[in-house]
């Protein structure tokens, strides 16, 4: 009977199984960089506006509220986007001949919204609610960044499910006071050393985390 | 057998396809995007002329009806003016706001003789319908919180322009010791 196997069969075995080996890792771990990269998850990036809106300059240098113009973020699920009438309570008076606000002053005339190209965005088969977490005491700037200081909007955060689960599984830490939802700046908050008041207040308010983790919470 | 092979590997493919429909973008109306249904191309719409919402008794009720006051009722008031009021009236309603310094007309300040003497219900109007230049905020203050704003500026004008009569024996103590320190201070070479 002649041999099926030469004498080198047990060396190249050895090294497919290795580079077969060697080839998962690697696969795994350029996958796990290219999803966690910003090229997926699009943080920092910005987008073209029909309108060169600056968050820098409204909120940081003007110091407007954001419930100025997202008004329905404590009482909906959506922030929701001002109406072209928001931006006239001001430019009405302020760069009425700016060429920068023509669309703005357009969108009046005509009636149409202006077109904003979204930033931060869930996929449509998650459920995302603002109201809850306003409630809650979950500052802006813990899911979008310092919005003060971004001339042109972008995500500060990645927004995967592995992100809200790591707030969901324990939520305490990151609770302040209801009513500063919407500042920016906590650093004086946390130089105070207020570290036990977030859990306290998560088991003031009964959160349990346990049932925060459920698919059905934010896929229904 | 051949075919056989060929039509269930097929039937597998297609079942398995089934399961790559884009979910990320399911064809739904978005709160604020487009909506090709409709002739003027919006997802939200607005109601129909005419069209009494369910909630629009209650809101005039809430409108006509001057809340009783309470600390509760200034907290609002002053959550929601420094909010809404604030970039242009000025956190202490003297009109010298932000947006005034950065070109818009200057508002009257809030403590002026003519506005102390106004009526409460003046402001919820002014709120209502505008004011000149200022346009009506009636979109984004619910009514309640219109009284709970004209409130706040009550304490704001309080606070201000209290005649000294009007203080407690130990605050009027303290106003004067303040006031005369404040004195000694400015008061040159000794
Ligand atoms: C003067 C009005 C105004 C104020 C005040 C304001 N915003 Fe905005 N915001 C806008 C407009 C207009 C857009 C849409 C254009 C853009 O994306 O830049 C927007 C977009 C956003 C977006 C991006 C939404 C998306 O999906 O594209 C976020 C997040 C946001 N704002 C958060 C905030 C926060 C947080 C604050 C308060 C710190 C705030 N905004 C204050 C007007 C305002
Ligand atoms: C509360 C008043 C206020 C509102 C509301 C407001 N703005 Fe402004 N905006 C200002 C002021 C004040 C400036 C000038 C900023 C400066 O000079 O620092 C300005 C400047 C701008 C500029 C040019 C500034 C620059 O150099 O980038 C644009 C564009 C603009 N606003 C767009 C908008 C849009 C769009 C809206 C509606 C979503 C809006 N604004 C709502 C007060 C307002
Ligand atoms: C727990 C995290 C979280 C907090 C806190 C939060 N947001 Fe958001 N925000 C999101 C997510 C997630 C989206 C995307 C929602 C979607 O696409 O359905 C979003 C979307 C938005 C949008 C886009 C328009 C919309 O209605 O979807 C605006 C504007 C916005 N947020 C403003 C705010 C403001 C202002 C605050 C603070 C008062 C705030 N957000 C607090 C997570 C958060
Ligand atoms: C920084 C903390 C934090 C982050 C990040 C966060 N959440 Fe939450 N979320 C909370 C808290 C706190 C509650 C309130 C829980 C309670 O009161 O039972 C909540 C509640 C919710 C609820 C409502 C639960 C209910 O009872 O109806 C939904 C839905 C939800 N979150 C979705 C999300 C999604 C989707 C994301 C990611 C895009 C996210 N959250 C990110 C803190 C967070
Ligand atoms: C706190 C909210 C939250 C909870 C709870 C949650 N998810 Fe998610 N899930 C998300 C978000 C946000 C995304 C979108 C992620 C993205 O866009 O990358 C997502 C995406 C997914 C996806 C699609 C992933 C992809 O890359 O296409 C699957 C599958 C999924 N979730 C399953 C589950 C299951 C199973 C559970 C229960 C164990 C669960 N989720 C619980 C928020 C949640
Ligand atoms: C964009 C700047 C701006 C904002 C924001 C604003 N106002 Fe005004 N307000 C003005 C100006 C300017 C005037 C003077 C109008 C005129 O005489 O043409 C005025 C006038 C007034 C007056 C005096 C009316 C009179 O009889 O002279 C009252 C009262 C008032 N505002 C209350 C409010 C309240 C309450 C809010 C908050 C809900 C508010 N304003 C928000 C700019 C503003």
């Amino acid at each position: 009977m002649p041999q099926i196997f030469t004498a080198s069969a047990d060396t190249w075995l050895r090294a497919g199984v290795l580079l077969a080996a060697m080839g998962v890792l690697v696969t795994g771990l350029l996958w796990d960089g290219a999803i966690g990269s910003s090229y997926i998850t699009a943080v920092g990036w910005v987008r073209d506006q029909p309108v060169p809106f600056s968050h820098k300059h409204h909120v940081g240098d003007v110091g407007i509220d954001c419930r100025y113009c997202h008004t329905t973020v404590e009482t909906g699920p959506h922030a929701g986007f001002p109406a072209t009438h928001t931006c006239m309570t001001c430019h009405s008076q302020l760069w009425t001949s700016a060429p920068a606000l023509a669309p703005v002053r357009d969108s009046l005339a005509t009636g149409t919204p202006i077109r904003w190209q979204r930033v931060a965005r869930l996929p449509d088969y998650v459920y995302f609610n603002h109201s809850i977490h306003v409630a809650r005491g979950v500052p802006c700037v813990t899911c979008h960044g310092r919005v003060d200081q971004m001339p042109l909007m972008m995500r500060a955060q990645p927004f995967q499910m592995r992100w809200c689960l790591d707030c969901h599984r324990d939520p305490g830490p990151h609770l302040r006071p209801p009513d500063q939802v919407t500042r920016m700046d906590w650093r004086a908050w946390d130089r105070e050393g207020h570290a036990d008041y977030g859990p306290h207040q998560a088991a003031l308010l009964g959160i349990k985390p346990e049932r925060m983790t459920d698919c059905t919470l934010c896929h229904r | 057998m051949r075919y056989l092979l060929l039509l269930a590997l097929c039937a597998v493919l297609i079942i398995l396809l089934v399961g790559c429909d884009e979910m990320t973008h399911q064809p739904r109306y978005q709160a604020a995007g487009p909506g090709r249904l409709f002739p003027d191309g919006k997802a939200m719409q607005a109601p129909p002329a005419g069209a009494v919402a369910q909630d629009d008794p209650a809101r005039a009720a809430a409108l006509d009806r001057r809340p009783a006051m309470s600390a509760a009722l200034l907290a609002r008031g002053r959550q929601r003016y420094d909010i809404y009021c604030s970039p242009c009236h000025d956190v202490a309603g003297t009109g010298h706001g932000a947006v005034p310094a950065r070109g818009f007309p200057a508002p009257p300040s809030l403590h002026e003789p003519r506005l102390v003497q106004a009526p409460s219900r003046y402001f919820v109007e002014v709120i209502t319908s505008g004011h000149g230049v200022m346009y009506s905020y009636a979109d984004r203050v619910a009514p309640a919180d219109r009284w709970a704003i004209a409130a706040y500026i009550r304490a704001l004008q309080l606070r201000r322009d209290a005649p000294a009569d009007a203080l407690e024996a130990t605050d009027r103590a303290k106003l004067y010791g303040a006031k005369l320190g404040g004195a000694k201070l400015d008061g040159g070479p000794p």
